[in-house]
């Protein structure tokens, strides 16, 4: 197992959002909500040196502007809301293959791999979408919300998988979601962000 | 050579076509006739302007002039370039990027086809560069343009595959990949077209200059040749040079797609 990965947000200003400042342990899971335009996605992105920022994010120690970006985004990764596929068929975007108990654990058939995009629903491409990110083994997870287009099941199975991956690989999770019973399920800490600003919500 | 001299009266006579049609268009309220008459008025002058030039420079072919002119041409198509461009490089980056890949391009493979292919006494005789570079820099310029325009269209079109790409960490080349090869061969299709048809469907205009202007055929197909490889090697370097600048600039050093480095639509 390797050394504990932990995310530590310091000061990270990007247009309308912040400054924040967070950190999330190894295995430990943080939800964020907030009203649409709060700037969930931006701080995600910001977290994800998608986006041009101030302030700085650290990795366990190394900080983020010391690492190469391709290998920080491969380290802390960021899930979009919404899946992009740019060849035909699902297999092509899996350089390194899928774990077939994932697949299970979603309740896909392994066949997925040969499956068109273009013939997909919305719901497959996400857990497909998250599978693909997962495969990578990131230290951090930046989550969109990651179960915005499926059904209270598989929003479940997806809750689970990300549960083991958390405790197992450990991972750090930064969670947006809308969904209150999910936080409830999910988070150890929850946090409000509301005109760019992040406030600690109790535990209810 | 048996040239046959056009007079003044000649010219008239084929513009007796444009006239006509000019008079069709109006008849008809095609609207088109202002525009006819005005273009056919602005090719001659500029033609019979730039006639005057090159029989100025051929008489005096020192190298400051032609040059010169070279530079001047070179400025022109690169203002052209950067106006074609529905979304552009903002700054000086929109003019830059596509006048130096032409210069690049076009100077350098005029220069090699003057001193290695034509071997004439000066190699910058005005006589053979100026057309050579001609030839070459408005084929190279439609080239770059398409080609930019194409990359800036597909980056702004595919902006969210692409950033999700960097999300996965893929460096900048990988994620802009598809469209910078996509936009190269938009380049270079014209020009592939261009030789694929030369000879079948369509007689070349410089080659069926020359014949009209008394060449024997297989000579000005020679030359004809020529040209085309040259307009081919210049036009695929330099959209490939441009391209692969352009798609530089849309990224920073942290890999991130810059998409306001574009200019804001104007339409």
């Amino acid at each position: 197992m390797r050394a504990l990965a932990r995310l530590r947000i310091d000061q990270l200003v990007t247009r309308h959002v912040g400054p924040i400042d967070l950190s999330i342990a190894a295995a430990e899971c943080a939800c964020i909500r907030g009203a649409s335009g709060s700037g969930k996605t931006l701080l995600l992105r910001a977290i994800a040196d998608l986006d041009p920022h101030h302030g700085e994010v650290y990795l366990d120690q190394a900080s983020c502007s010391s690492l190469h970006a391709p290998v920080w985004r491969r380290s802390v990764a960021l899930v979009m809301a919404e899946s992009q596929w740019w060849s035909e068929r699902v297999g092509d975007h899996f350089a390194h293959g899928v774990k077939d108990d994932w697949l299970e654990q979603l309740a896909l058939p392994a066949a997925a791999m040969t499956w068109e995009v273009a013939r997909c629903s919305t719901g497959e491409r996400q857990r497909l979408g998250l599978l693909r990110t997962l495969m990578q083994a990131p230290a951090v997870l930046l989550l969109d919300e990651p179960t915005g287009n499926l059904d209270q099941e598989s929003a479940l199975r997806v809750e689970a998988l990300l549960a083991d991956y958390r405790r197992q690989r450990p991972a750090a999770l930064l969670w947006v979601s809308h969904d209150a019973g999910q936080i409830e399920r999910v988070a150890q800490r929850r946090y409000l962000l509301d005109e760019g600003r992040l406030s600690e919500e109790a535990p209810r | 050579m048996n040239v046959v001299h056009l007079s003044p009266v000649d010219l008239a006579i084929a513009s007796l076509l444009i006239i006509a049609l000019a008079g069709l268009s109006w008849r008809m309220q095609i609207g088109a006739e202002r525009q006819l008459l005005l273009s056919a008025l602005r090719s001659t002058v500029q033609l019979f302007l730039i006639g005057f030039v090159l029989k100025v420079l051929f008489d005096n072919g020192h190298p400051l002039w032609v040059a010169l002119l070279a530079t001047g041409m070179l400025l022109v198509a690169g203002r052209e370039v950067m106006v074609r461009q529905k979304r552009r490089l903002v700054g000086w980056w929109g003019f830059g990027v596509g006048t130096l890949s032409m210069f690049l391009s076009s100077f350098v493979v005029t220069v090699l086809a003057l001193v290695v292919v034509v071997g004439n006494d000066p190699w910058y005789a005005p006589q053979y560069a100026i057309p050579l570079l001609g030839m070459i820099l408005g084929n190279t310029m439609n080239g770059i343009s398409l080609g930019l325009d194409r990359l800036t269209q597909d980056a702004l079109q595919r902006r969210q595959i692409i950033e999700t790409r960097l999300a996965l960490g893929d460096d900048w080349q990988r994620a802009i990949f598809d469209s910078r090869r996509e936009a190269i061969r938009v380049g270079m299709i014209p020009i592939i077209n261009a030789m694929s048809a030369a000879g079948i469907v369509s007689l070349p205009g410089m080659m069926t200059g020359q014949i009209l202007a008394g060449t024997p055929p297989v000579e000005a197909v020679k030359y004809q040749i020529l040209v085309m490889f040259l307009i081919a090697g210049g036009t695929g370097f330099g959209t490939l040079v441009a391209v692969s600048f352009a798609a530089r600039r849309l990224f920073d050093e942290r890999h991130r797609l810059r998409l306001e480095r574009l200019t804001v639509r104007d339409d």
